[in-house]
């Protein structure tokens, strides 16, 4: 795959659908193509994040370890977008990701990515419309767990 | 030493002296005798006298002794020679008279020259053994670019003045005295005018030149104090850029260098003032020989005769009398030279040279328990930071030294390592103070490991090695003209009263290596298992597999290596893992490489993108036309140069985007912005030669699968794999040379041992490649047996100037490897790992404790912890507050009753 597939590939995310071709090439030659057999791991938690990764071809699958063993928390697909997080604060990763099938990828690290944000005033914008659609999502979800949280109690007992 | 430098040198070469003085006696009669010669050969063959008639003859060489009251005993009648051939004869007489005078002459020379030589290596070696044997006080405050300086430089003109320090005032002042009592003898007058003349010189210009040796001892101190100053600057040199102090250091040195002209032209100045008037003086006597004699002469009372001997020989005084005069000046400048290297050397509490004598073999002793008696420390502002300190250590315990406020327990520590010395009470090993005691015991009974490491230039093995040299423990061999030049070296070294130990002798006493291995004495198995313990050995792989050898001078490895690589590709197959590397094959485009090193086939001695002498030559680039590559290949660089244009066209230079491509910078693509403007819509070969060639470096460093840009077709490579062999076979052998080509049989000289192992490239897109690969290496590395080779190699890695090539972390290993290494009863560290992160150092102290508690002479173990938690893994602790020991028990009962020790360590 070229450079310029990754870069037709890379405007049909949100992320990126808005900004200009030069710059979305600049990011995707800045970034590395790395392939991983399945089974790999992307990352690790525990790790420290330095990269995100846009899955061009392939399936990946989140993973939690947990102290009673890891458990499957997701899957994702082609053009999705994994470990974006830790592009924007210093941290550990919060869960392992691991190819399921062969993996295509695009690795971006965090000193390109935050040059281009820093370039592109737009992208911050929609960045953190995406993320706060996250947190709505998770804290929906987690206010969903806290509600049966009871119910679930009293079954044990 | 002795307070003046002529006593010294009396003291140490005295039977030289004096046998040069009779040498330069003897000379005399011969040179005396040419002298007199040419009178004869003048007056007699030449001049005719005595060869009046055509046939007379001479006797030549008749001799007698006599001897008085006995009468005469011997006697020769000589040959009868004719005029011709006792021209000859006297001839060859003043030849052979001028043979012998210059034989003296090379012999005195010498003589003296090896004199001076010698008495130099003894002042040399003196004050370096001082330097050793400084206590540690003095040693802080000592400069070691002064110290060099002063061995090197300042004491270098003793050694040209040895030679003649009682030659030359015998010889000069009987020369002198000789001329001064001829003058005496013609007139006495006169000769009390020469004599008061004399007296004004010798009393007058020694007066003036007290200030020019002044000034030179000033000269010699601000020189001194430039060399630190100049050290002190390239030790620190980071310091300097990292404040921007370059300047000040600047004005620092420039001022100096002020002060030292200042100095210099004072000197001279003085110098040419006394010389002008050391030559008035010498002249100005025969003025008054002129004015007073003529007169005396003119009155009558002087006859013309004496005043003209009184004149003549006064021709004979000034020069024995200046050189006289110039030795005392070269006495006197010695002499202060001196005073100053002794000043610095002379120290009170020097060690005792027994303390330090040198001690083959196993050194036994009976003290085997380590303790102090109300020991104290102050520091350099005579603060206390450690007293009242009474312990006592037995054998076998590991006991945690941990400082709750200020340093006590780091200082207890450096007592033991004998680093500084206790101002009050003492520590004893056994039942004498550690002091008292020859290095030998103390430095081989503790082995002290502390935080600032410092590492002497060699390779690992050498540092690692090092404590374990303290004596010869097996001669080298010598055999035919070595062995001679050893037992010179012996002579020598005697001679000057230096030791005469061989550096080239195996200093490493197995003996003193510690045995994990329960009492096994093997330093190889030690020196493993020691690097091991402070986890090394990974970094001592690393500079093996990124050094590279000659294959001439190893080439047992250079096979291994080879072996190991085909195994490695043997591996890769067999596991069906193909995928993780790209071999070099000659008949294949290696998509991972650049397509100059495809093109070249080979390994180049600079990497790719850098504009070395082989991308510089012309002949590359004819050769690159002469098989057809040229015009494709400045295609590609130009589609190269429109991509990258087009991305990185006004990026700040700085920017991080350019780490990406390490072979371009924004020079570089405003250049090829500018080339590619310039050409426009005209043909690529419309550019100009320098232009053609910067495009064509460009796809040169070119790797597909890395930049992604499309621009490399199946075509072209074909090509450049169809045309490798004739490209190579096109360049001029110099620059064939330069280019070591793959051979999957060969070993290259010019890669690193990893290049070499893996013959291929990793892809650039398999992101567990790397990883994979180095375990599976490691693997096959272990079970052949490489692995042992390949850490021979590495330990043999040069650490550079005080190890200036490790890392800090690095180095820190070292240091405690260093240390482990040595058979001991005691270790004492001295927070031998700070700001080692918090696991790490763990595993590391675990470790160490385990490796020195599998030796067999239960070694006690003495830690000065900086992280006070780890005190959990030693059984005993001592806590020092405030420079006094505040808790000393057993961890767990500490940990339970110690209040402070117990927040200390939650």
């Amino acid at each position: 795959m070229l450079l310029c597939d990754e870069v037709q590939l890379l405007r049909k995310l949100p992320y990126f659908a808005e900004m200009d071709g030069c710059k979305l090439k600049l990011l995707a030659f800045a970034s590395e193509r790395v392939s991983y057999e399945p089974g790999q791991k992307l990352f690790r938690q525990g790790d420290s994040g330095d990269s995100a990764y846009v899955i061009l071809t392939g399936v990946v699958e989140t993973i939690l370890e947990t102290p009673s063993g890891p458990m499957k928390i997701g899957e994702n697909g082609e053009m999705s977008v994994i470990g974006e997080v830790s592009l924007l604060c210093d941290g550990e990763r919060t869960n392992t990701v691991k190819a399921v099938t062969h993996v295509d990828a695009l690795r971006i690290n965090k000193d390109s990515f935050s040059r281009v944000i820093h370039d592109c005033p737009d992208m911050t914008l929609r960045l953190t419309r995406t993320l706060a659609e996250r947190l709505r999502n998770a804290t929906s979800e987690l206010d969903t767990v806290k509600a049966y949280k009871p119910s679930a109690t009293t079954t044990v007992n | 030493m002795e307070k003046k430098l002529l006593r010294y040198i009396w003291n140490h070469t005295r039977r030289q002296q004096i046998w040069v003085l009779l040498v330069v006696l003897g000379s005399m009669i011969p040179y005396f005798l040419s002298l007199d010669l040419p009178k004869h050969i003048i007056n007699g063959p030449v001049q005719g006298s005595g060869f009046e008639e055509a046939t007379s003859k001479q006797p030549f060489m008749e001799f007698s002794i006599d001897l008085p009251w006995i009468g005469r005993l011997y006697s020769f009648e000589g040959f009868d020679l004719a005029r011709v051939q006792t021209l000859v004869a006297l001839s060859c007489v003043f030849l052979l008279l001028v043979i012998i005078n210059n034989g003296f002459k090379y012999y005195i020379n010498t003589y003296k020259g090896r004199l001076g030589e010698r008495l130099l290596r003894r002042i040399r070696f003196e004050l370096f053994d001082r330097v050793l044997r400084f206590p540690p006080r003095r040693m802080k405050s000592v400069h070691g670019a002064e110290v060099a300086s002063m061995i090197k430089d300042e004491v270098e003109p003793f050694g040209g003045f040895t030679g003649d320090a009682f030659v030359q005032p015998a010889m000069l002042g009987g020369q002198a005295a000789v001329a001064m009592i001829f003058i005496m003898v013609q007139n006495f007058w006169l000769g009390m005018i020469a004599a008061a003349m004399v007296a004004v010189q010798v009393i007058i210009i020694p007066r003036m030149r007290r200030r020019l040796i002044e000034l030179g001892r000033q000269r010699q101190i601000t020189a001194r104090h430039l060399a630190g100053k100049v050290s002190e600057i390239v030790d620190g040199i980071g310091t300097v850029h990292a404040y921007d102090t370059s300047n000040y250091e600047r004005a620092d040195i420039a001022h100096r260098l002020g002060i030292i002209f200042k100095i210099r032209y004072d000197l001279y100045q003085w110098k040419f003032l006394v010389k002008f008037l050391n030559n008035f003086l010498a002249q100005v006597t025969p003025f008054l020989f002129y004015l007073v004699g003529g007169y005396l002469a003119l009155r009558g009372t002087l006859d013309v005769g004496q005043l003209v001997a009184v004149i003549n020989a006064y021709k004979d005084l000034p020069g024995p009398l200046k050189e006289l005069i110039d030795w005392d000046q070269a006495r006197q400048d010695v002499q202060v030279k001196y005073e100053q290297v002794r000043d610095y050397f002379e120290v009170e509490d020097l060690a005792h040279p027994e303390i330090q004598a040198i001690a083959p073999g196993v050194q036994s002793y009976e003290g085997s328990q380590l303790s102090t008696v109300n020991l104290m420390v102050e520091d350099e502002s005579g603060a206390k930071v450690l007293s009242g300190a009474s312990i006592k250590f037995n054998p076998g315990e590991t006991v945690a030294l941990v400082d709750h406020r200020g340093r006590g327990a780091e200082a207890l520590a450096e007592t033991f390592g004998r680093q500084v010395w206790p101002a009050g009470g003492k520590v004893q090993l056994g039942d004498r103070s550690i002091l008292d005691l020859p290095e030998a015991i103390s430095g081989r009974y503790v082995s002290y490991a502390p935080s600032d490491s410092y590492f002497f230039h060699g390779s690992v093995k050498d540092n690692l090695l090092y404590g374990l040299k303290h004596a010869p423990v097996e001669t080298a061999k010598y055999t035919g003209p070595e062995a001679r030049e050893r037992r010179w070296e012996i002579r020598e070294a005697r001679m000057a009263s230096n030791p005469d130990f061989d550096v080239r002798a195996n200093w490493v006493d197995d003996r003193m290596i510690s045995t994990p291995n329960h009492g096994q004495s093997d330093i190889k198995a030690s020196l493993l298992a020691a690097l091991d313990t402070v986890k090394l050995t990974e970094d001592i792989l690393e500079f093996a597999l990124h050094s590279s050898f000659d294959e001439e001078q190893n080439p047992k490895l250079a096979q291994d290596v080879v072996t190991m690589r085909h195994a490695l590709h043997e591996e890769v197959r067999r596991l069906g893992r193909t995928s993780l590397i790209i071999p070099f094959k000659p008949d294949a485009y290696n998509a991972e490489a650049t397509v100059g090193e495809n093109l070249l086939f080979g390994k180049t001695l600079q990497p790719m993108h850098s504009m070395g002498s082989l991308f510089e030559s012309d002949d590359f680039y004819k050769a690159l036309q002469r098989v057809g590559l040229h015009r494709a290949f400045l295609d590609t660089g130009l589609a190269i140069a429109n991509q990258f244009v087009e991305i990185f066209a006004g990026l700040a230079p700085d920017h991080p985007f350019f780490h990406q491509v390490p072979f371009l910078t924004a020079e570089a693509v405003v250049e090829y912005q500018q080339i590619l403007k310039k050409l426009g819509t005209r043909r690529a070969y419309s550019l100009e030669e320098e232009e053609q060639r910067s495009i064509i470096r460009l796809t040169l460093a070119y790797i597909e699968p890395r930049y992604r840009l499309g621009v490399l077709h199946r075509e072209l490579q074909d090509k450049i794999v169809e045309n490798r062999q004739l490209f190579y076979g096109e360049l001029p052998a110099e620059l064939q040379a330069s280019v070591k080509r793959y051979d999957p049989d060969r070993y290259m000289s010019f890669a690193t041992l990893r290049e070499n192992i893996l013959f291929g490239k990793i892809p650039h897109r398999s992101a567990e490649a790397p990883a994979e690969i180095r375990a599976l290496a490691a693997q096959i590395s272990r079970e052949r047996g490489f692995y042992q080779q390949l850490l021979r190699v590495g330990l043999d890695f040069d650490i550079g100037a005080g190890g200036r090539r490790l890392t800090l972390l690095q180095r820190q290993k070292l240091n405690l490897a260093r240390a482990i290494i040595r058979r001991s009863d005691y270790y004492v560290f001295n927070k031998a790992l700070p700001g080692l992160e918090r696991r790490l150092q763990e595993e590391i102290v675990t470790d160490v404790l385990t490796y020195l508690r599998q030796q067999d002479n239960n070694p006690t173990i003495l830690w000065v912890l900086s992280n006070i938690s780890l005190s959990r893994l030693f059984e005993r602790v001592v806590m020092f507050d405030n420079g006094e020991i505040v808790e000393d028990g057993l961890y767990k009962t500490l940990r339970e009753e110690s209040d402070i020790f117990g927040t200390l360590v939650a």
